[in-house]
């Protein structure tokens, strides 16, 4: 099968810092797969390189057959073909969520108006918030921004999704309804990329776990024999500290 | 035993309200009879105490009153905002006795003792303002040198200008922007050739004899225009990953930052010309203007700038994970909340610009402070620089008021959705 995503050998420094060291990951179509790792070990910083947020400088990424490189154009394209979704949620607050859906799809993918704001209604349905599509951000729960965030990317029809834990600023109540989505979206055939902690989300719908340390790929296996059956020493500690 | 028998209490406070009612009022009675009827009602006391006896029997008349949860609620709000202690009874009526001996002799100045009929310095007789002074020049306070029988040429561009204004505000969204744009991008051109003429039949006016109030309102009116795209140019170039633009920017800044605005008016009409080709013949008045605008573009640059560091990095982020490069970006989702962010930094800079165009006598131009530099100084009008002063004070106040409660309204039109 072919690859969507392919990364060789690919290292990046802050400053002196290495923070990714020899990083070799391939992601077929449709395949989701979760990062796990203690904080600062590079699993952030690894899929912001896959949609260039974070710019590596050794090795390459190859994203839908495209080289990651200096090119401005390439890498705008890439960008609206991976749906990224943050921590902080990021929704524009100076715009209602309706046109925070359709932004994008208008001024980038140049769908008119009408068009736009039907995919944006489509994704805000899916995603259980359609009745709140004309308030503001800032009127919103910490987990319907996220839904809503979620829904943004959606909007511009990407063919991957890479979630930057996107769980971890939710109060606990509120994480379930964002997990949902979530498991419904893979469920849909998305191709996923989830940096998160979430080891009961990981096992319901991870084709593959990874476990990074230090900047690292530690270990790399299909869920089940990663949670059964771990090989590093390393990720057993990791799995006994937070399971 | 005594003093405890003196202290205002809930149970007695018909008695404490009714004597500290007296105390106070007898007190303001004798502070405005002293000061509007020039009647010392005290004048039987000793001088010193005679002088301060409102203080004395206000501060009295305001302990008396000060009695805790009342029930009444016009005494209870009284008491908690100008009465709450002993200390800020005294100050309370300390200010309000200044500002009734101060605005005695400027209400006296200002209307009841002036004069305002009459067509010369002689028939300002009584003891206050010459308000004459400003009716016979105010043509010239409002038009400058323009010649009187074009004048209708500048009343009609301001109230055409206005007039677009006006309509601009009331008709829908939709058409709102087209109004918008005309009034940016050819209402400029229609005025300038209105006021300056030279065709259409219109006759030529230079713009030395522009001046006075509509002068101030022209120069106001472009440099704000033009310093406000170009100061947010500047702000973007100078967090620009671009180190070519970055600096250029920088030095702009710095540069224009770091010179008077009397220095630079200068240099833009006495030094300029020198460098220029012989021959070639830039107008005193657009070298003026562009000076004025590169100023405060300076200025501007730097207030943009901190609204656009104030955003935080995930907006930047989430933009560009939508395929947003970086003009789209920025003018949808930079700059629309970074400039709310710094409206009221904005609004300052601007008002600043308004007040800064009185500059311009240094180049010999006279917007409204300077024609009246110039009136005052005409033989028959000796001695009236406080009338004109006062007047243009007045004038710009109203001006810069209109802008401040303006851009407080657009402050609070576009906070909806915090």
């Amino acid at each position: 099968m072919g690859k969507i995503i392919e990364l060789k050998k690919v290292n990046k420094w802050f400053d002196k810092f290495q923070v990714l060291k020899d990083i070799n990951l391939e992601v077929a179509p449709q395949e989701k797969i979760v990062i796990c790792g203690p904080s600062g070990s590079g699993k952030s910083t690894l899929i912001r390189c896959i949609n260039r947020l974070e710019e590596h400088q050794e090795g390459n990424i190859v994203v839908d057959g495209v080289e990651l490189s200096e090119s401005t154009k390439n890498i705008e394209k890439i960008r609206a073909e991976v749906g990224m979704v943050f921590q902080q949620f990021n929704l524009f607050p100076h715009l209602s969520i309706l046109d925070n859906c359709s932004l994008a799809p208008i001024w980038v993918k140049k769908l008119p108006k009408k068009e736009a704001e039907e995919i944006a209604m489509k994704n805000l349905t899916r995603v259980q918030i359609d009745d709140q599509a004309h308030k503001f951000p800032g009127q919103l729960s910490g987990g319907q921004q996220q839904r809503a965030a979620i829904a943004r990317a959606l909007c511009m029809e990407p063919k991957i999704m890479l979630f930057d834990e996107p769980t971890s600023a939710l109060d606990p109540e509120m994480i379930k309804e964002v997990l949902d989505v979530m498991v419904d979206l893979a469920k849909g055939g998305m191709t996923m990329i989830v940096v998160t902690h979430e080891m009961g989300f990981a096992k319901e719908v991870a084709d593959y776990m990874i476990f990074m340390d230090e900047g690292k790929i530690v270990e790399r296996a299909k869920t089940k024999e990663f949670f059964e059956n771990p090989k590093s020493d390393r990720t057993k500690l990791f799995l006994s500290q937070i399971l | 035993m005594n003093l405890a028998y003196l202290k205002p209490t809930k149970e007695k406070i018909n008695t404490f309200l009714l004597l500290g009612s007296i105390f106070v009022i007898f007190a303001f009675f004798d502070i405005l009879t002293n000061t509007f009827l020039n009647r010392n009602i005290t004048g039987f006391l000793p001088q010193t105490i005679s002088f301060f006896t409102p203080l004395i029997l206000g501060y009295i008349g305001f302990y008396l009153i000060r009695i805790e949860f009342s029930g009444n609620r016009f005494l209870d709000k009284l008491n908690k905002n100008i009465n709450s202690s002993n200390f800020n009874a005294f100050l309370t009526l300390l200010i309000l006795f200044i500002i009734i001996k101060a605005i005695s002799p400027l209400i006296n100045w200002l209307i009841l003792d002036a004069n305002f009929v009459g067509s010369s310095k002689d028939d300002c007789t009584g003891n206050g303002a010459c308000w004459v002074f400003i009716k016979v020049w105010f043509n010239r306070l409002m038009y400058g040198l323009y010649p009187d029988v074009e004048q209708w040429r500048v009343n009609s561009a301001f109230i055409l200008l206005f007039t677009l204004v006006g309509i601009a505000f009331f008709v829908p969204q939709k058409i709102k922007k087209y109004f918008i744009i005309f009034l940016l991008f050819v209402y400029p051109f229609i005025g300038i050739k209105l006021l300056s003429g030279g065709s259409f039949g219109l006759v030529y006016v230079e713009t030395a004899a522009w001046g006075g109030l509509s002068l101030t309102f022209i120069i106001s009116a472009f440099a704000i225009l033009f310093c406000f795209p170009i100061g947010v140019f500047l702000a973007l170039g100078r967090r620009s990953s671009l180190p070519a633009i970055r600096y250029i920017s920088i030095g702009f800044i710095e540069l224009w930052r770091g010179v008077p605005l009397i220095t630079v008016l200068f240099m833009a009409a006495v030094m300029f010309p020198m460098f220029l080709p012989d021959g070639t013949f830039i107008d005193k008045l657009i070298r003026v203007l562009i000076a004025i605008t590169l100023f405060e573009a300076a200025y501007m640059a730097e207030v943009v700038r901190g609204g656009l560091q104030a955003l935080p990095k995930g907006q930047y982020e989430a933009a560009k994970s939508l395929g947003m490069g970086y003009w789209r970006m920025n003018i949808l989702i930079i700059l629309p909340q970074a400039l709310k962010l710094v409206i009221p930094g904005i609004a300052n800079t601007l008002l600043a610009l308004v007040k800064d165009t009185p500059l311009i006598f240094v180049v010999g131009l006279m917007e409204l402070a300077g024609m009246i530099g110039l009136a005052k100084t005409n033989p028959k009008w000796l001695g009236m620089a406080m009338e004109g002063y006062v007047f243009a004070g007045l004038v710009f106040w109203v001006i810069c008021y209109a802008m401040s409660r303006y851009s407080q309204n657009l402050e609070k039109k576009l906070s909806t959705e915090r």
